[in-house]
């Protein structure tokens, strides 16, 4: 087996073991350990890893977790991603998890955080509130309030106490997993043949689950090795996918959209891992550090108040300018208010700008991929046509 | 959004009495009299805000002179005028999904199709969108598609979420700050009014004395019988307060005059007035969460009061402020007090501060049980009901019912539907009475 193959055949096992025994292990492996789960899009994992715990995402059930009683929890027009949550829960599959983080994104994140303290009673639950003002005065100095409750209560759960010089510490190492992510991506935006999206995408699933720093490695391993195995360059065309930021496509798609003749060259899979955009400071205040990183230097999504007219689609454009690409492709979770609301607006700006999109919806156990092939394929051929013309 | 109100009160069949008509007749003028001023108000050289129901800070408003739209109770009015269903394929039409919340769609349908208002009246748009977030995230959007589509400055005050069932001082003053370096600067540039203090002071003197007569409305329906339904008539009720009234001395006087009329029902022991007239049997007592149907609300009631249901308090009431707990709006801390209303009202509070509440309620009402409309548009009220059924039905030991209806869109009200599920709820109640007797 290739040195590729071999590390995306363990992050494909990391990303089917839903019941998360990579974590158990970890926590096993010596006493005392902690963990807490997070749902997307953003929390700051640094102030877990401060304090020794391992923080992992929970990114719902996929398209291989047979959801039964979570059907119990919601109504046929909520989205899957709450239903396949509460399915982990209530099977036991989160058991070894101490505590929950759920961040401001919906409403439906937002009343499952009140669910899961009523469900979950032996466990830590906190709701991650994150501004909407991005004044250093106003939001910051919220922010940084709610950030040192967050310290506060998972020093109590770890039993140790949090220095701002641990925190520093754990910005150092995040900043090294996101400066090895920017170039992964990057890297796959020049040679998106050399990087498939289904191997960066189940690399960042990965990052879901594993510590950081074996996270860190596993994605420069798999830089070098790919660098060293040459494959076949196509002729596809350069796509950026947007609207996945919360309930998981499932794989599959995100093969058919490859197979359609796409070279995914962004995507908004995971983006806790690529929040902050830029290298936190990791000298002076650490939650003023990350508070400041919040309000000015962090990706831009449906979960976030544009405060202004023109500032609405800027990000996703600039994606597409940085990474050559030819069209968007708006994969959008079914009844998701942010992702779907958003799309229209993002679809405006686009199409102001010249630039191709197409658009569709699905669930994270949407099993029908051949009329999602067939469209990000007639996308991709017309985007070949309209570029050769 | 969730939201309410102004809505008019069905014309009853039977002669009212004169005070209710006194109070109806001035119900209905005080809206009519708002879609008027919408309409002249740039004319008459004043500014146009919009704003949401939940956390609405119509006292600020006021002091810079505003001309005040709510689009959730302008879609509410055009669902209940059959214009919503229209509305809401031209928004479709135009990009918006089928799966999204459809107050958001109506509204941009309605102004995709020329800008007129529920009562034919021209509504201009906004002039300022003052996107107070609160209870939704919806809201969010909603702004941000009107601000994209039609252009005009949106001004956001986030309102911390109380997912720890309490208000942290952090989270007060966040808000607090908000409304003075943001909110109050925007509101000074657009309408070109200097703020005064003072003025904000006597219109929330104004808002507490109608809190108080609305509470005492509401919780009338502790009398057995009920004098009033605490949903379908309670959306009547909290109208003017939930809107662009709470404040005004108009405001005052109309739940003076509700109140004394409520008053008057209870000493002479009579029950709820309905369309059909007034309800003379009460067989059933309920607590309702989630917002009514919009669309066929006048059929929707029937299906209650034909068989001697009445809602004795909701949920729903209390969306655009929650008062029964003892929160005033407080002159003597202006901006603490208008940041504590708008982290308090319903859709902010985390779920097992909804589910106390409901007990609370079914307690306090002696209800028979809890019956949830679960709207398939808003997430916000919707996602976690069905827990919420099960823990009301845990804790009371009361039976609880399901049933789904949207807002505004009449694709999703099935009439036979909903009424076989109310029918087989009341036998539920009925059985549960039996085995306890
Ligand atoms: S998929 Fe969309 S609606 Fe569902 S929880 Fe995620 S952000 Fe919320
Ligand atoms: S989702 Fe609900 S609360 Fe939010 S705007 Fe729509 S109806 Fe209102």
């Amino acid at each position: 087996m290739s040195k590729v193959a071999a590390i995306i055949e363990r992050c494909q096992a990391l990303y089917e073991d839903l019941d998360f025994k990579a974590v158990q292990e970890w926590k096993n492996a010596a006493p005392k350990r902690k963990v807490v789960g997070y749902m997307p899009v953003y929390v700051p994992r640094e102030i877990a890893h401060a304090a020794g715990i391992l923080s992992v995402g929970i990114l719902g059930g996929g398209d291989q977790l047979e959801v039964i009683q979570g059907d119990a929890y919601y109504q046929s027009y909520i989205c899957r991603i709450p239903r396949s949550t509460i399915e982990l829960g209530l099977t036991g599959k989160l058991d070894g998890f101490d505590g929950m983080l759920f961040p401001s994104i919906c409403d439906v994140i937002r009343n499952l955080s009140g669910m899961w303290q009523i469900l979950f009673k032996d466990k830590y639950v906190r709701y991650f509130d994150v501004p909407q003002n991005y004044e250093d005065n106003i939001g910051g100095t919220y922010y940084v309030h709610e950030l040192e409750i967050l310290r506060d209560d998972l020093a109590k759960l770890a039993g140790v106490e949090i220095t701002n010089e641990k925190i520093n510490r754990s910005i150092e190492v995040f900043n090294e997993n996101r400066r090895v992510i920017r170039e992964l991506y990057a890297y796959r935006a020049a040679k998106p043949w050399q990087a498939p999206t289904t191997e960066i995408y189940l690399l960042q699933r990965a990052g879901m689950v594993l510590p950081v720093e074996e996270h860190t490695q596993l994605l420069r391993d798999y830089l070098a090795a790919t660098e060293a195995e040459p494959r076949q360059m196509r002729d596809n065309a350069r796509v950026v996918i947007n609207g996945t930021f919360c309930e998981q496509p499932p794989l599959n798609l995100i093969k058919s959209i490859e197979m359609a003749g796409c070279y995914v060259v962004d995507d908004d899979f995971m983006l806790v891992t690529r929040w902050l955009l830029d290298d936190v400071p990791s000298d002076g205040d650490a939650l003023d550090n990350l508070s400041k990183a919040f309000l000015h230097h962090s990706a831009s999504t449906s979960a976030k108040y544009e405060t202004k007219r023109e500032e609405k689609g800027q990000f996703l454009l600039q994606q597409v300018t940085e990474r050559r690409a030819e069209g968007v492709v708006f994969a959008c979770p079914s009844f998701c208010d942010p992702a779907l609301l958003e799309r229209p607006m993002l679809q405006d700006v686009l199409s102001a700008h010249g630039v191709p999109h197409t658009a569709f919806k699905y669930a994270e156990n949407t099993g029908q991929m051949a009329p999602i092939r067939e469209q990000a394929g007639t996308f991709a051929d017309s985007i070949k046509l309209w570029s050769a013309a | 959004m969730t939201t309410p109100a102004t809505a008019a009160m069905p014309a009853s069949s039977k002669k009212p009495q004169v005070q209710k008509e006194d109070a109806m007749w001035l119900q209905k003028e005080l809206i009519n009299r708002n879609y008027q001023e919408l309409a002249t108000a740039h004319e008459r050289g004043k500014k146009i805000s919009a704003t949401f129901v939940p956390g609405n800070l119509n006292e600020l408003l006021m002091c810079f002179d505003f001309a005040r739209s709510l689009p959730e109770t302008n879609q509410l009015q055009n669902g209940m005028r059959k214009k919503s269903g229209k509305f809401i394929m031209d928004a479709e039409r135009d990009g918006q999904s089928e799966d999204v919340c459809t107050y958001v769609k109506s509204d941009l349908g309605m102004m995709l199709n020329g800008q007129v208002g529920p009562t034919g009246d021209p509504l201009p748009r906004p002039d300022l969108l003052l996107l107070s977030y609160t209870g939704c995230f919806t809201f969010m959007k909603w702004f941000e598609l009107i601000r994209q589509k039609f252009g005009g400055e949106t001004v956001m005050l986030h309102v911390p979420y109380q997912g720890d069932g309490k208000i942290n001082p952090n989270m007060r003053d966040y808000v607090v700050k908000q409304l003075k370096e943001t909110v109050i600067p925007a509101l000074e540039k657009v309408s070109g009014v200097k703020f005064d203090i003072d003025r904000l002071r006597q219109y929330m003197r104004e808002s507490a004395k109608a809190e108080e007569d609305l509470v005492a409305v509401l919780q009338s329906a502790k009398n057995r019988p009920s004098p009033i339904d605490g949903y379908f008539g309670g959306v009547y009720y909290i109208g003017p307060i939930f809107t662009a009234f709470r404040g005004t001395p108009d405001a005052s006087k109309f739940y003076g005059m509700l109140r004394s009329e409520i008053e008057q029902r209870v000493r002479d022991g009579k029950g709820p007035i309905t369309p059909d007239g007034e309800m003379t049997s009460e067989r059933y007592r309920l607590v309702v969460e989630g917002p009514p149907n919009w669309t066929s609300f006048r059929d929707f009631w029937k299906m209650f009061y034909e068989d001697g249901a009445v809602v004795v308090t909701s949920t729903y009431a209390k969306v655009g402020g929650l008062y029964d707990f003892g929160f005033r709006h407080d002159p003597d801390r202006p901006l603490e007090s208008l940041a504590e209303y708008c982290m308090g009202c319903y859709t902010n509070l985390n779920l097992p501060q909804r589910i106390d509440m409901i007990c609370k309620y079914i307690e306090e009402y002696q209800a028979d049980g809890l019956l949830i409309n679960s709207i398939k548009s808003c997430n916000s009220f919707s996602a976690g009901q069905l827990l919420i059924l099960r823990e009301v039905e845990k804790r009371t030991g009361k039976p609880a019912a399901f049933i789904e209806t949207d807002l505004v869109d009449p694709r999703y009200f099935s009439a036979a539907n909903v009424k076989n599920r109310l029918e087989s709820y009341f036998q539920m109640i009925e059985q549960k009475r039996a085995a306890q007797h």
